[in-house]
């Protein structure tokens, strides 16, 4: 980090800086920062600049890139490889339209809300505690959790009658649960519905929130324990950390991410089926988070909405292949990235660049030695 | 009828649901704990190994082949088709295991996807050979209740004579023991690790010629229908490829195959999960890692 001009100063941006920047985190320099504001300017820009169907579309992606957090956050920091975080964000969903069916004012919604990333983030503290105090590792870890979305899948998929409704909501089978109201802030009977720019907005605003917030997470002393946890387990239990401790706590904060996700997603559609839990999606957190580079959660989010904007391409006809090639072609980069890109993509390139920079420097200090020899 | 004759064709129809369940769970499994067992690689391409050999079989037979040649070229397409995977993306990943669950993922994905390109949304089913045994009220399919779990337990033995009696068995698992020695030892551990990926992809495409004429439709997400058994199944029964399958598939199946005949097979496969995260916090490296531990401690204090 060899140009954070005023790290460590005493003002308050440099105590923020502080904070936010460290080993642990790709980006740190002052055109990092540049660059970020004038991403984060051009998000907010966007929904101005085209047409209320690609914000909506565009509102989908970014519900989807908080899936990827949670998984960037837990394999990239933990070593912790889950499968299936999509079981979080399906939990999550779905107690989100049951509660919000049920109590269809705007507390109601707020309610649902809660109560859903609580759902969903006490469905991965069960999963985990049963997990890391259990003592399974590693590929074991990974399996279980996919087994988890698949069953719930089935289990899902199965709810068709009418016998499987809870209260007014009707869990709906394969066909899936309709009905789900918007997310409203609010008390009462009536409240701000959030839905097409404003959708937006929230959801860009609590992306940002979140991902500062994990930056700061992830550079405290916690984010240290969890890097040790990921590069060596028995050397960082020696030193009298509790490790199945320190992965219960990643896993649920990795849930509780997904349930996030999970209710936006809902209340995006205001829609949810059981193929949120199916193989293919289970599939996509795992190939936006190795594409963009599971240590960088930047790249992590960046990633997710290339991808989702270029299956929505596929899928609505625009290029020159059908619909069908979108999953062989995401499949084809995950195996691509996993072979020949093995870190992902923004990390390659943060090395990249940092390889270049120390070359520069090299090359200039060793011409200023030449120059100053011969005196 | 009177209750005790009910009883005795319940009784049989639960054994009947019992053995179809533990036969479809050691097929399933057997192909995926070879290899990691052996190579410690999970193969999610698994399911779609499995339904290489359900297409293999079905082609051939809708072009008029006879049923058993045609669960030939089942077997035959999936064995070459893992030595293809093997030698171009798996043997990269022997290092990096979790790597390899990430790699195989994406080949599953784009396998499964062809599939479905190239064939269309489903074959024509094949009708099971074999024909049903009526009891009382209930019917089981011979088929499936009676050949597939003799073929299971016929697997297994093979697999028990091939590690134990041949001198590739014995290469192999010196393989597994300790590379560096093995190689010292002038194994060719490379072409071990072929092999063995090579027979797991066999095994895989044998049930799915299996279970080609079991299955109803043919579609290419079928491979799915393998997957949580086949993970459950190893995750319950550890490292030890055939005293693991065996035991977990025992186990298994007695829940599954319970919940199934009085709850239905929906309320089976919960149990069946259930077990298995029960298990896992009880048994961490699963029956065989227990049993194993459990030697290992015995014999420290004789």
């Amino acid at each position: 980090m060899s140009d954070r001009l005023d790290a460590g100063s005493g003002s308050l941006l440099g105590r923020l800086r502080d904070r936010l920047e460290g080993p642990n985190t790709i980006g740190g320099s002052a055109v990092f920062w540049v660059g970020f504001a004038v991403a984060v300017a051009a998000l907010i820009a966007y929904p101005q600049t085209t047409d209320p169907y690609t914000v909506i579309q565009s509102s989908r992606y970014l519900a989807l890139a908080f899936l990827a957090l949670s998984l960037c956050f837990i394999w990239g920091y933990a070593g912790v490889l889950s499968f299936g975080q999509v079981a979080f964000f399906g939990v999550a969903a779905y107690a989100f339209g049951v509660i919000g069916i049920n109590l269809s004012s705007a507390t109601g919604v707020v309610a649902a809300t809660v109560g859903a990333v609580v759902a969903g983030t006490l469905a991965a503290a069960l999963l985990g505690y049963f997990m890391f105090y259990g003592g399974v590792r590693d590929t074991y870890v990974t399996i279980m959790t996919l087994v988890v979305a698949l069953v719930l899948n089935t289990f899902m998929a199965q709810t068709a009658g009418s016998e499987w409704a809870v209260g007014e909501a009707q869990l709906g089978g394969f066909n899936g649960m309709t009905n789900i109201p918007s997310l409203t802030l609010g008390l009462g009977e009536t409240g701000l519905v959030l839905e097409g720019n404003l959708f937006y907005y929230a959801l860009l605003f609590t992306l940002l929130a979140t991902y500062l917030g994990l930056r700061v997470l992830l550079n405290s002393s916690f984010g240290m324990t969890m890097v040790a946890v990921r590069e060596d387990e028995a050397r960082t239990a020696t030193f009298g950390y509790n490790v199945p401790f320190v992965k219960l706590v990643v896993f649920t904060i990795g849930g509780a991410l997904a349930a996030v996700g999970g209710v936006f997603y809902a209340s995006w559609g205001n829609y949810i089926d059981p193929s949120v839990f199916g193989i293919a999606f289970a599939a996509l957190p795992v190939v936006w988070v190795s594409v963009g580079g599971r240590e960088s959660l930047l790249g992590a989010i960046g990633a997710t909405l290339a991808i989702e904007r270029m299956r929505t391409g596929l899928s609505s006809g625009i290029g020159p292949i059908g619909s069908e090639w979108a999953l062989v072609i995401v499949g084809g980069l995950l195996l691509g990235v996993i072979l020949y890109l093995p870190a992902g993509v923004v990390p390659t390139l943060d090395d990249l660049v940092d390889e270049l920079r120390t070359r520069r420097t090299e090359r200039s200090q060793s011409t200023t030695t030449t120059e100053e020899s011969p005196e | 009828m009177t209750p005790l004759t009910f009883s005795a064709y319940s009784l049989m129809a639960l054994l009947f649901q019992f053995l179809n369940s533990f036969g479809f769970i050691v097929l399933a499994t057997v192909g995926l704990a070879i290899i990691f067992g052996m190579m410690g690689v999970i193969n999610l391409a698994h399911g779609e190994f499995i339904l290489i050999g359900v297409y293999g079989t079905a082609l051939p037979y809708h072009a008029g082949v006879p049923l058993p040649i045609a669960m030939v070229g089942g077997v035959v397409a999936s064995t070459l088709f893992g030595v293809v995977v093997e030698r171009t993306i798996v043997r990269r990943f022997y290092d990096r295991l979790l790597d390899s669950m990430v790699a195989t993922w994406g080949l599953a994905l784009v396998v499964s996807q062809l599939l479905l390109i190239v064939f269309g949304s489903s074959l024509d089913s094949i009708s099971t050979p074999l024909g049903n045994v009526d009891y009382g009220p209930f019917s089981s399919s011979i088929y499936r209740s009676i050949f597939l779990p003799a073929v299971a337990l016929l697997v297994l033995a093979g697999l028990y004579a091939v590690f134990t009696r041949t001198e590739f068995g014995i290469k192999a698992r010196a393989t597994i023991e300790d590379p560096e020695t093995a190689r010292a030892m002038g194994i060719d551990t490379d072409r071990m690790y072929m092999a063995t990926f090579a027979i797991g992809s066999g095994l895989a495409g044998f049930t799915g010629a299996l279970y080609a004429p079991a299955l109803g439709s043919i579609t290419p997400n079928r491979g799915s229908t393998f997957l949580v058994e086949s993970f459950v199944a190893v995750v319950v029964g550890g490292p030890s490829v055939i005293v693991g399958t065996l035991s977990a598939a025992g186990v298994l199946s007695v829940f599954n195959a319970t919940g199934s005949f009085f709850f239905g097979t929906f309320v089976g496969q919960m149990l069946l999960l259930l077990v298995a995260i029960v298990a896992l916090r009880a048994l961490p490296d699963g029956i065989t890692g227990y049993v194993k531990d459990w030697r290992q401690r015995r014999r420290a204090e004789e």
